[in-house]
């Protein structure tokens, strides 16, 4: 099962260090981590997709919220989420009608074509897991150079259900 | 007013009302050691070990015996990584510690400079939580925040990393009345519906245990948990962490649980319908295989830490809190109790309990030299043991009364923690009569700290039971590896009452029954550091215990 945790930390040094070192030393799985400033000043918020059952939930949980520089934890359910990572992708164009195919395709997903060179063209793309997966599916045939992802992050549907401080 | 670095760090220790510190010097950490020599008078006692593992678990040593905070002070590279047993030692045994390290200047922080090591990086895992000093002006707080949280909630070591530059700049002192950290927040309370659905519990219960772990003892919990056992008859287990937190000699006493536990405990905690457990984290060699762990039983856990609860075991009704505040709670909804039947069937099992059982063996063997240990000083010296078969005959056999009075190596097991911990308890207690039970090997894995302890005249007793092997390791390699004993004979080992005389203090050597016990009278009348070199059977083994993975009650070396 997987799980989105948000989390607010204290914006110190080594804090993204003690909290991904927490999740190895405890053998807990961590598909995707991603950290940012917050709406408040010395505070930051971080996304971290595990997976794991309801038992390990708990106590990655509990573990965390044991870290000093940890303010809040919890784990968004699903329904109640908003999902997006974003993508950079590079992706081989060797013509001119595969130029025109990957534009069409640009569209279609509301993407962005962000730098283009003879040989590639370099596309940003935002959205949830399916969207992006999909997307990078569609360009994998064309021959993709390079994929750079920020990993999840996530917000909660309602600002009642918000993560404060 | 302006204050230098070092000179805020003393201010500060001064505050926290710190007694006594443990540590080496080095270039690191040199100007804080320059400023202790410029205080008149210095506010606190500054101990040299030989060892910078010496003064961690001195410092170790001198927190469990006095619940007080221990501190020990080391310079950067060298210096902080062997603080690095003695930190995880602490850890796992919750024991409030604040351990200062130097660390190159600021500017070098980064660059592999001469004795430079991210401490920080290394201690992650194995420390409550630790700091970098970056700025003068961030000291005082670090440090007051240090103590906060190495005492409160769940006690722990804290490590606080000072680079040279920082020692030396200057800053305004400004101790900190209050600390605000937005992620600590310990509870003490205990939710109240779970005290009261756990006083039910314990009421309909027909076969309870409680099982009393070493929270007990740092919540100062003990005569909370004799007054719910004087009220209820309910009888009582001890964790090895737990020793102490209530008397071995109460007749509701079942001895201590797990692997290398006693056989009533085991026993009755697997029989039981109900277990109370108390401050403990249910370690693995408390439970055994897990699966067969009390399986008639419901368990009610309390605990200050609420990421123990359920990480081994499911728990019926879990509390979190302070201990001492929710057995206060508990008391006040619980009602007499006889336990008759329970309690007869706790004297059948009993009966055939190996170490209750009396001995004729004219050797001078363990359970002779515990027994002496008990008549002699009563159950009123403290036990300060090292690891090994050593610790757990100590465990089984001495009489320990108090709290705080069997100081031991639980979670991590730490040989060579022994001498440098009597060390620390004997300055933390001076008027107590202080017992270090030590094995051959684990005496030397810290053998110098004899320099700190003759040094300072420190009247200590050491009971060295010399087997001549590393004998809880060699007894695994009799029974599970087919006496194939590798690297287990301490061929080699010196002269050890030579070895005590060259430092300054008294040794003594005894091979026969019969000598034992006049010997540690005689000891006993020093005044003075003295070792009594115990040539014990050298294959005693310690039973009876549990084989790896098995379930609990089922112990070898019972009959
Ligand atoms: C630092 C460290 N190294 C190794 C061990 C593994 N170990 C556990 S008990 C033991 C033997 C202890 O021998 P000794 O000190 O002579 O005590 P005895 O068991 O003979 O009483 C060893 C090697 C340990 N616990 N700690």
């Amino acid at each position: 099962m997987k799980h989105t945790i948000a989390i607010l930390v204290e914006d110190l040094p080594g804090v993204m260090a003690r909290v991904a070192g927490l999740f190895t030393r405890r053998g807990f799985n961590i598909e995707s981590i991603a950290v940012g400033h917050s709406e408040i000043p010395g505070i930051s918020r971080m996304t971290i997709i595990v997976s794991g059952d309801e038992k390990v939930l708990e106590q990655i949980i509990k573990q965390l919220n044991k870290l000093i520089d940890v303010i809040r934890v919890r784990d968004i359910p699903a329904e109640n989420i908003i999902e997006r990572e974003l993508v950079l992708v590079r992706v081989h164009v060797d013509s001119l009608p595969i130029r025109s195919e990957i534009i069409q395709l640009v569209e279609i997903f509301k993407a962005k074509v962000v730098f283009v060179e003879r040989n590639t063209m370099t596309i940003e793309m935002s959205g949830d897991e399916e969207k992006v997966g999909g997307f990078l599916n569609l360009l994998k045939p064309f021959g993709i150079r390079e994929i750079v992802r920020t990993g999840r992050i996530a917000i909660t549907r309602s600002s009642k259900n918000g993560l404060k401080v | 007013m302006e204050l230098s670095g070092t000179e805020i760090i003393v201010e500060c220790l001064k505050q926290e009302k710190i007694k006594v510190i443990f540590g080496i010097p080095g270039a690191a950490i040199m100007p804080l050691y320059d400023t202790f020599g410029k205080y008149e008078p210095l506010p606190f006692k500054n101990i040299l070990t030989r060892h910078e593992q010496g003064a961690v678990h001195a410092a170790d040593g001198y927190a469990r015996a006095t619940g007080e905070v221990g501190v020990c002070v080391v310079t950067s590279g060298p210096g902080a990584t062997n603080l690095v047993t003695g930190l995880a030692n602490a850890h796992m045994d919750s024991v409030p510690l604040v351990a200062f390290t130097g660390q190159v200047p600021t500017a070098l922080v980064g660059n592999d400079a001469f004795q430079e090591v991210d401490i920080t990086g290394i201690t992650l895992p194995i420390t409550k939580h630790n700091y970098i000093a970056r700025k003068v002006g961030d000291l005082a707080s670090i440090i007051k925040e240090a103590f906060y949280i190495a005492r409160t909630g769940r006690p722990g070591p804290v490590l606080i990393d000072i680079p040279k530059d920082i020692q030396l700049a200057k800053g305004n002192f400004n101790y900190p009345e209050k600390i605000n950290r937005k992620g600590y927040n310990p509870s003490y309370r205990g939710h109240i519906k779970q005290i009261k659905s756990a006083a039910m519990k314990i009421m309909e219960a027909k076969k309870p245990v409680i099982i009393s772990g070493g929270g007990v003892i740092n919540a100062n919990a003990v005569p909370e948990l004799m007054k719910i056992v004087i009220k209820t008859n309910i009888p009582v287990v001890n964790t090895f962490m737990g020793l102490g937190s209530f008397p071995t000699n109460h007749h509701l006493f079942l001895g201590m649980l797990g692997m290398y536990g006693q056989y009533t405990a085991n026993q009755l905690v697997s029989n039981a319908d109900l277990i109370i457990a108390l401050g403990t984290r249910f370690d693995d060699r408390i439970t055994g295989n897990l699966n067969q762990f009390c399986p008639q039983a419901d368990i009610i856990h309390i605990d200050i830490d609420p990421a123990e609860i359920g990480k081994n075991i499911s728990i019926k009704i879990p509390i979190v809190g302070d201990l001492k505040n929710i057995l206060q709670q508990l008391n006040n909804f619980i009602g007499g109790k006889e336990h008759n039947l329970w309690l007869q069937e706790l004297q059948e099992i009993r009966a055939k309990d190996p170490v209750s059982r009396e001995d004729n063996d004219p050797l001078l063997h363990s359970r002779f030299i515990m027994k002496a240990l008990n008549e002699l000083f009563k159950g009123e010296a403290i036990i300060v043991t090292d690891v090994g078969q050593h610790q757990m005959w100590a465990a089984h056999y001495t009489r320990v009364n108090y709290p705080r009075h069997f100081i031991s190596s639980g979670g991590l097991g730490a040989m060579g923690f022994g001498l440098p911990a009597a060390i620390g308890t004997k300055i933390g207690c001076p008027h107590k009569t202080v017992i270090c039970i030590s094995g051959d090997g684990g005496f030397q894995m810290n053998i110098q700290e004899l320099a700190t302890a003759i040094y300072n005249r420190l009247s200590i007793i050491v009971i060295l039971m010399n087997n001549g092997y590393l004998g809880m390791v060699r007894q695994l390699q009799e029974l599970f590896y087919d006496k194939r004993y590798v690297s287990t004979l301490l061929a080699g080992n010196p002269d050890f009452v030579k070895i005590v005389e060259a430092y300054g203090g008294i040794g003594f050597r005894v091979d026969k029954q019969e000598d034992f016990f006049p010997t540690l009278e005689k000891a006993s009348r020093k005044n003075q550091f003295v070792l009594i070199d115990c040539h014990i059977p050298a294959e005693e083994n310690i039973f009876p215990l549990v084989k790896p993975d098995s379930s609990i009650n089922q112990m070898i070396g019972v009959d």
